[in-house]
């Protein structure tokens, strides 16, 4: 199979998911973010020669990881500064928790994963470098395609990363996993990224499509490695159950002009049965056994439009009752509003209006195009035609979404003929 | 009575390359020597760049917010410090997050100390 492009790309794939494996062993094996990545890189391409002249390995995992490793002592030998630092790195590794050297048994390599999800995401790393250093290590991607996935400049990117490495580098943030008394703090860290990086690709802040499904697809993919290292954390199965249950309705979202086409007037048809499946089993695993995360809940929420046959015959009642909980468990902004449009949709357009009035001054919510857009929209149920089309205006001042500004502008059309 | 002496530099010229920093880490040894000599020194070290830094605060709930970068509100000045010698920053952060100046409205930054190889 001489330069079939095809076979080389299925390649690439499997190399991507055993990227992120390889390169946690590496780390843990030597303490620093950039050897590792530099002797994963030089291990895959030496894979890329050798395994279509001689086959794939029996275990594919061990033989990149043994390669990557004699690498790294070839490199250490040649640069002997750097093997002074990387001695300095370990001594106090070693301080902070008596390992030996992992045993790579190479039956199955350890999957110490976990480790860089909670190094990538640490809250002492800016969230812009934590979202591109969970994609390009865990994720596997390079910096020209985490680039393109956030639409900057690759120069800006590949800065932003190496400013992060070395902060982890200087500061010595640690590649490890919490004490399980430490984990509810940080976990929701992880989460947030992982979320951050799934809302980005589903509701894109700028740009020309609405969605962005390749950053969607990363953050699905991510969150299922996490929930298979953490089996037992009812919130990662919440977030990826939230995700696989708002990613369902990814083909009805949009016509086929690109435009958004709201949850009412979606074809229900076209939404993803076996993703809805997935996402309720995941649902039922989260809120089973203890008080919800914030993930599960909101999960709950996304099950409970996707079981209604339309945008009446939804269980109104229960949504509100869910964000009410949501509303005791992580307070903010973003949820009172969405509390308040489930409450125009239960009371009437009148009661959510009043509920929005009372967010008007909140601070979080200035300068964003969701309260404007959210009190058009009640304005316009309730025929105060000059109002909302003021509020449209608003909304349409603020908005960085061409799908979402094209449908704002439609319905200012709509209740102001001409303007 | 003791005091700490502040050393101000512009961003770029914090934590030098060693191999880079030639006549002014010469400087630095007369310097260091000068003082030893006169028997008036206790503790002196470089600090890593403020984009090494990173600032926890613990609010009156006990909960503790970290963010990346130095305190810049500068209404506070710097009231005192600790060093530490701690295995990472996790472990730095529990004690800072421990120590009452993070607390009640106070916040500590905490810069790691740049390490030299021996010889």
């Amino acid at each position: 199979m001489p330069d079939d492009g095809r076979v080389v790309a299925g390649v690439e794939a499997v190399f991507r998911e055993e990227h992120g494996r390889l390169l946690a062993t590496l780390v843990r094996g030597f303490g620093d973010l950039d050897l590792a990545e530099e002797v994963a890189a030089e291990a895959i391409e030496a894979a890329l020669v050798t395994w279509p002249r001689d086959g794939v390995p029996r275990r594919p995992g061990a033989w990149l990881l043994t390669t990557a490793r004699r690498k790294a002592v070839d490199r250490l030998r040649r640069d002997k500064g750097y093997a002074a630092r990387l001695a300095l790195l370990r001594a106090d590794a070693e301080r902070a928790e008596i390992v030996a050297a992992p045993a790579v048994d190479d039956e199955d390599v350890p999957d110490e994963r976990l480790r860089l999800f909670f190094a990538c995401c640490h809250p002492a790393l800016p969230m812009e470098a934590r979202t591109a250093l969970t994609l390009r290590c865990l994720g596997g991607l390079d910096t020209p395609e985490v680039a393109r996935l956030f639409l900057v400049p690759t120069a800006t990117m590949a800065q932003r990363i190496v400013r992060a490495k070395r902060k982890i580098r200087d500061a010595r943030i640690p590649f490890r996993v919490p004490a399980t008394e430490e984990l509810a703090e940080r976990l929701p860290g992880v989460l947030r990224v992982l979320y951050l990086v799934f809302t980005e690709g589903y509701a894109a802040g700028t740009g020309a499509g609405l969605q962005r499904l390749d950053l969607v697809d990363e953050a699905v993919r991510l969150t299922r490695i996490l929930l298979r290292l953490l089996p037992a954390e009812r919130d990662v199965a919440g977030l990826l159950g939230l995700m696989l249950l708002v990613d369902a309705r990814r083909e009805a979202r949009v016509d086929g002009t690109g435009r958004l086409v709201l949850l009412a007037d979606q074809d229900r048809g076209r939404w993803d049965r076996a993703r809805i499946e997935e996402g309720q089993a995941l649902v039922v695993r989260a809120l089973t056994g203890g008080d919800p995360g914030p993930y599960g809940v909101q999960a709950a929420i996304a099950a409970l439009h996707v079981e209604a046959a339309d945008v009446e015959t939804t269980d109104w009642p229960q949504i509100v009752a869910l964000y009410d909980v949501l509303a005791r468990i992580e307070p903010s902004p973003a949820v009172e509003l969405n509390r308040a449009i489930a409450v125009a949709m239960r009371d009437g357009p009148a009661a959510g209006l009043a509920l929005l009035d009372a967010l008007r001054d909140e601070p979080r919510l200035r300068g964003g195009h969701l309260l404007p857009a959210a009190r058009a929209d009640l304005l316009r149920r309730l025929g105060c035609v000059e109002e909302a089309a003021a509020e449209y205006r608003a909304a349409l001042e603020l908005v960085g979404n061409d799908a979402e500004r094209d449908f704002l502008a439609d319905r200012l059309g709509e209740v102001m003929p001409g303007s | 009575m003791k005091y700490m002496l502040l050393i101000y530099v512009p961003e770029s010229r914090t934590a030098p390359d060693p191999a880079e920093a030639g006549p002014m880490m010469e400087a630095y040894e007369n310097f260091n020597k000068a003082v030893a000599g006169a028997g008036v020194w206790i503790a002196g070290d470089a600090l890593h760049g403020t984009d090494t830094a990173t600032t926890v605060r613990v609010d009156d709930g006990g909960t503790r917010l970290v963010t990346d970068g130095p305190f810049a509100e500068t209404r506070e000045i710097l009231g005192g410090y600790y060093i530490l010698d701690v295995p990472d920053l996790d472990s730095a952060l529990d004690w800072a997050a421990r120590c009452p100046g993070s607390q009640n409205g106070g916040s500590i930054e905490l810069r790691p100390l740049v390490e030299f190889a021996a010889g």
